[in-house]
């Protein structure tokens, strides 16, 4: 295929270490004196890699219109996404690019502290960072200092309000905010919180320019987009322009088997049926099917597995990560996972089906952060995409790769609890 | 230039333990799901509407953990 596959922006020059800061500054241009102001990032148009596609430059506009004595920057690779390894993979190789976006963002909102927060289990990137920002500490650089924090790795810890929460006061639990926007609060201080990529590219932007950000991309999601891609046993990252055709970003990463679906965003994102390769992998090309870019996650299911089967283990995994706060989604969503295990081994499945899809409108919008909405929206693109299969495990006949070889990985949950009652 | 009042419950769900006092209160407004926890009516009801507006008071009053809230919703309309 002669696609150019590649654009590689801030994952340019990769070396397969993470580069000094003579390398990081040989390769992008120096440190000193870089800068942004608030119409160049707006003109750039860059968006939340997270997850959640939001303007950059109207949080800070926001930020920059609350009245703050004390402001902070907060870099989010907490990454609790299993299917997701994008921020581990920048901070290993181009660590300096992130912290310069988070500088020039700091200068731009006055905030004098720069927070970069990994999660613990993630040693090596938390060692990488913390090396980047040692070498940097020889530079006497004017603007703000860096820490790096490292909150527990569970799913909603990556979640905006309860990795501020966690900051305040150690507790990695999502916050009800029924008023948007809703301003993030470290103590008194007004918080801009953002993804370790998002930060990446305002680094390039500082040094190139909205326009050349613009270059590649689609007009509502400029840029690139380092993507997560799993299938095969095999796990890569690949940074391509965001509109460009799955098919091509599969085959870049050596995919090469045709996927019966593919589940793009995350285990909180949606399903895609394998015959819509051609679709670009950004958000406007996506809608009509019901999908998203989300973290920028793709897993390519192979023809030969089940997937009701991956749908169980995905959700009784979600189920499990619920910080357990709200009662619809600490009740509702192992129950939907019992559901799904029935289904999936065809026993007791008759009336699974229907109650499936009644939980999920019972279930959605009913929690204080989105993490039940994620899974609700996971299950309904599951029951549209397998439709065939979900009839089939239903009426008491799994299909014949029932039991094959699992595909979605899921990390091991040592410190899950069973619900507990105050 | 008119203004519309209208009101609705609104649930913190991280408060809401479920009792269960608020459909018990103000079964119009409010449901239970099969875990005990409220759905409330989505949308709103008129300012004229006393009665409904007294259970939703009894409700959000009666909440054991003060999770309720009622909420004014004030649309301008030409």
């Amino acid at each position: 295929m002669t696609v150019e596959l590649t654009t590689r922006r801030v994952l340019a020059n990769h070396l397969g270490r993470p580069k000094t800061l003579a390398e990081h500054e040989a390769d992008f241009g120096p440190i000193n004196r870089l800068a942004i102001s608030i119409d160049v990032l707006r003109e750039s148009g860059i968006t939340g890699r997270g997850g959640a596609a939001f303007p950059t430059a109207k949080k800070v506009e926001f930020l920059l219109q609350q009245r703050r004595a004390t402001r902070y920057v907060v870099v989010n690779a907490m990454e609790g996404e299993p299917a997701a390894h994008k921020d581990r993979m920048l901070l290993a190789s181009n660590p300096h690019l992130v912290l310069d976006g988070a500088m020039v963002l700091a200068n731009l909102l006055n905030a004098d502290s720069v927070v970069v927060c990994i999660a613990r289990d993630h040693v090596t990137t938390i060692a990488h960072v913390k090396a980047a920002i040692a070498q940097r500490g020889g530079r006497r650089l004017q603007g703000p200092s860096f820490e790096v924090q490292s909150p527990p790795g569970r799913y909603v810890a990556g979640e905006e309000s309860a990795l501020v929460h966690w900051l305040n006061s150690n507790e990695t639990l999502p916050q009800y905010r029924p008023t948007r926007p809703s301003l993030l609060q470290i103590g008194r201080g007004g918080v801009l919180l953002d993804n370790a990529e998002t930060h990446a590219n305002i680094g390039l932007i500082a040094r190139h320019g909205g326009e050349w950000f613009r270059s590649v991309g689609t007009a509502s999601r400029p840029g690139t987009t380092i993507t997560s891609i799993t299938g095969n046993g095999k796990a890569l990252v690949v940074e391509v322009p965001y509109g460009t055709p799955i098919r091509s970003i599969l085959s870049g990463a050596g995919i090469d088997y045709a996927p019966r679906a593919l589940l793009l965003g995350g285990y909180g994102g949606t399903w895609l049926d394998g015959k819509h390769l051609d679709v670009g992998f950004d958000d406007d090309s996506l809608r009509p099917f019901g999908a998203g870019t989300g973290a920028g996650v793709i897993m390519a299911l192979p023809p030969q597995s089940c997937g009701v089967a991956e749908c169980a283990r995905i959700v009784e995994y979600m189920a499990k990560e619920s910080a357990r706060q709200c009662g619809p989604c600490a009740f509702g969503l192992p129950a939907m996972a019992e559901d799904l295990k029935a289904l999936a081994s065809g026993r007791n499945a008759a009336q699974s089906l229907s109650r499936l899809s009644s939980r999920s409108d019972v279930i959605e919008g009913r929690g204080a952060c989105r993490h039940p909405d994620g899974v609700i929206r996971f299950v309904r693109t599951a029951l549209s995409v397998f439709a065939e299969d979900f009839n089939q495990h239903a009426a008491g006949h799994p299909c014949q790769f029932a039991l094959s070889p699992r595909v979605s990985y899921i990390p091991h949950q040592s410190d899950v609890k069973d619900l507990e009652w105050e | 230039m008119r203004r519309t009042v209208t009101f609705r419950i609104v649930v913190d769900p991280i408060r809401c333990d479920g009792f269960g006092h608020c459909a018990e209160l103000a079964p119009e407004l409010v449901t239970l799901d099969e875990w005990g926890y409220p759905i409330v009516q989505a949308e709103p009801f008129p300012q004229s509407d006393h009665e409904l507006h007294r259970s939703a008071q009894l409700a959000v009053r009666g909440c054991p953990r003060q999770a309720l809230t009622l909420q004014k919703i004030i649309a301008a309309q030409s």
